[in-house]
């Protein structure tokens, strides 16, 4: 009896901190869209889908052009945020003064291009980029490096989003911009280069996402639906447009993923969490970090 | 009798009649199908038009076929009997969902995205217990023993589907028309509008909204049932989940959810459209329809947010009287 406590709780410890780096990640993909969501006031129904295409993007650099990774990634980032840029200036822009149901749409509609883009244009094959990082062995529990580079990558990818939106003049306009539409065009600001900086960015951690996925998941047209819809939950549990509510909810959904993931199958993990998330909007229908009026 | 009634009557013989004319088994499937997506768009947009965008229909839509084929299989229950049953299990979970939802005033996205976990978990739920449902990789209702087709609600016969699957389909155009003339329909547009001031003008908005999200719910796990009796084969991907849902708001939307036929036309452009691909290009053809149905669906939204029938009568009305007096009541969904 004792050696199987002992077993099990080695197994939980080594879900817990699964779900803590699965949680990492899931919290750079909650900050671009709650970036996205704060400033602009659009939902990207199709954000998991700009970081599909990163993924390939990163699969043809690697695999068919055999960049190396670290050459690879800027190139991706730079192409997701032109992409995010994109969407804002083709989509997005004609829509801001229609209700935000027709931009949830829309953008809807863009999730429909990209997945069919990349049927016609990569095939529906699951692809890789043939690179295996070695397990971590600590004690008794396995860790992929994979994971912990991305735990570390989208923590310095989340500081520097923080700096550059605190320490800098583009930055501290997007935050004002966030919270009064209305003045800051009277304060000398354009809104118009604020929102394409913002979608840029928001499309550069979808980028970044996009590198860091791309090392543990094989890609294929439709992998956004298996990580999209998680991070709207994410976003809207902690509160639309709320950053540290946003990564908050990140680590609490991504705990329940990987402990209920340990005691049945991932799929009973994903429907902990949504059950989760229907329950905590009856609660907390503003977000986690919401004070209730 | 006036003559638009007489139009109506006339063109309802015309396609009961049309599968003892025309018996090519090929035009009847995709027509069956049509008529079968026709519906589901319709309940989607019944309570899609009063701006209550709803991304879990996909989950309505598969707990009808799932819950019908399983009861069949499993424990030998007549569709007859599963498809109320189904009808039913959608129907509390909307409920379930909803109730909480109208009494908090979640609304705009945050609705969107609750029903969207909604139509996740349902789709979770069929994959997590493969053991019954065949997981991902699809189920099949046994095929009844020669004799017992009514009682399992199997018929080979392609006019037999038809004749189902119109009846069906008028019923919901009746079901529209009736709310169209109801109530329920001046509430939901108050509350469209604005909540307190609907509240402040004696509207029970929770009570409201949850009957039309009930009568919605209900007709789409119906939908899903009869998909299912038909194709005699439903996997997550084609009944359930979060794709089926975008594809219904996005037929919905290109047909136009402001007119009764509106979903109709949106289910037809797509179906045709999806064939056409195929017949031409064969499996060349995959992933180029939906690639095509998302453009549509963005410049729709951009240019033509009443949807191709609502403009095309907005037109047609606005030549007939110039007075712009009897300006059809749209709510946001459509209004730029």
């Amino acid at each position: 009896m004792q050696s199987f406590l002992n077993i099990f709780d080695i197994y939980l410890l080594e879900a817990v901190i699964n779900g803590i780096l699965l949680g990492g990640v899931l919290a750079l993909l909650a900050l671009g869209l709650n970036l996205i969501f704060g400033v602009i006031d659009v939902t990207w129904i199709c954000y998991a889908e700009l970081v599909m295409i990163g993924m390939y993007g990163m699969y043809y650099l690697v695999q068919v052009f055999h960049l190396p990774y670290w050459a690879a990634a800027p190139l991706v980032i730079l192409l997701v945020a032109l992409l995010g840029a994109a969407l804002h200036f083709l989509v997005i822009a004609p829509l801001l003064t229609a209700p935000p149901i027709n931009q949830l749409l829309a953008t809807g509609g863009v999730l429909f291009i990209l997945q069919s883009f990349a049927t016609v244009a990569f095939g529906i094959d699951f692809r890789n980029l043939g690179i295996r990082l070695p397990v971590l062995a600590l004690g008794e529990m396995n860790f992929s490096y994979a994971r912990l580079l991305s735990f570390g990558a989208a923590l310095a990818g989340m500081i520097g989003v923080y700096l550059f939106l605190t320490r800098t003049f583009t930055g501290t306009a997007i935050r004002a911009i966030a919270q009064d539409r209305q003045i800051m065009p009277l304060m000398g600001v354009d809104p118009k280069r604020i929102y394409l900086v913002t979608s840029a960015i928001g499309g550069g951690l979808a980028g970044l996402a996009a590198c860091l996925l791309v090392l543990q998941y094989d890609v294929h047209p439709f992998v956004g639906l298996s990580f999209g819809p998680i991070t709207f939950l994410i976003c809207v549990l902690g509160g639309l447009g709320n950053f540290i509510g946003g990564f908050i909810a990140a680590f609490v959904f991504a705990e329940i993923i990987s402990l209920g993931g340990l005691f049945s199958d991932l799929e009973w993990g994903y429907v902990l969490a949504f059950a989760f998330f229907i329950v905590m909007m009856f609660i907390r229908p503003a977000g986690l970090l919401s004070r209730r009026s | 009798m006036n003559r638009q009634t007489a139009g109506w009557i006339i063109a309802l013989l015309a396609l009961v009649a049309l599968p003892f004319v025309h018996r090519d088994p090929y035009h009847l499937h995709v027509l069956v199908l049509i008529l079968i997506w026709s519906f589901a768009y319709t309940s989607w947009s019944i309570m899609g038009r009063f701006g209550l965008v709803s991304l879990g229909h996909g989950g309505f839509m598969g707990i009808g076929a799932y819950v019908t084929a399983l009861l069949w299989n499993h424990l030998g229950v007549s569709p007859w009997i599963g498809i109320p049953l189904g009808m039913a299990t959608a129907g509390v979970l909307a409920l379930i969902v909803a109730y909480p939802c109208f009494r908090f005033r979640i609304t705009g996205h945050y609705f969107v995205l609750v029903t969207l976990a909604l139509s996740g978990i349902v789709l979770q739920v069929i994959t997590a217990t493969r053991d019954y449902t065949g997981g991902s990789l699809g189920y099949t209702p046994q095929r009844a023993p020669s004799g017992k087709g009514l009682l399992a609600l199997q018929f080979d016969d392609k006019t037999t589907w038809y004749l189902i699957a119109l009846a069906v389909w008028v019923a919901g155009l009746v079901i529209w028309r009736a709310i169209d003339r109801s109530m329920i329909r001046h509430a939901m547009e108050a509350i469209s509008e604005d909540e307190d001031a609907a509240a402040a003008a004696g509207v029970n908005v929770t009570a409201e909204k949850l009957k039309i999200t009930l009568i919605s719910a209900l007709m789409t796990a119906l939908a899903g049932a009869l998909y299912c009796q038909y194709q005699m084969f439903i996997s997550p991907d084609t009944v359930s989940g979060i794709a089926v849902s975008l594809q219904m708001v996005f037929a919905a939307i290109v047909g136009g959810v402001y007119v009764a036929l509106g979903p109709t036309v949106g289910a037809v452009i797509t179906i045709v459209l999806a064939e056409v691909l195929r017949i031409s290009f064969g499996t060349k053809a995959v992933g180029w329809d939906n690639l095509v149905y998302g453009v549509l669906l963005v410049l729709f939204i951009i240019f033509l947010p009443k949807g191709i029938l609502g403009s095309v009568i907005d037109r047609i009305k606005s030549s007939r009287k110039p007075s712009r007096g009897h300006e059809q009541q749209t709510v946001p969904i459509a209004r730029r």
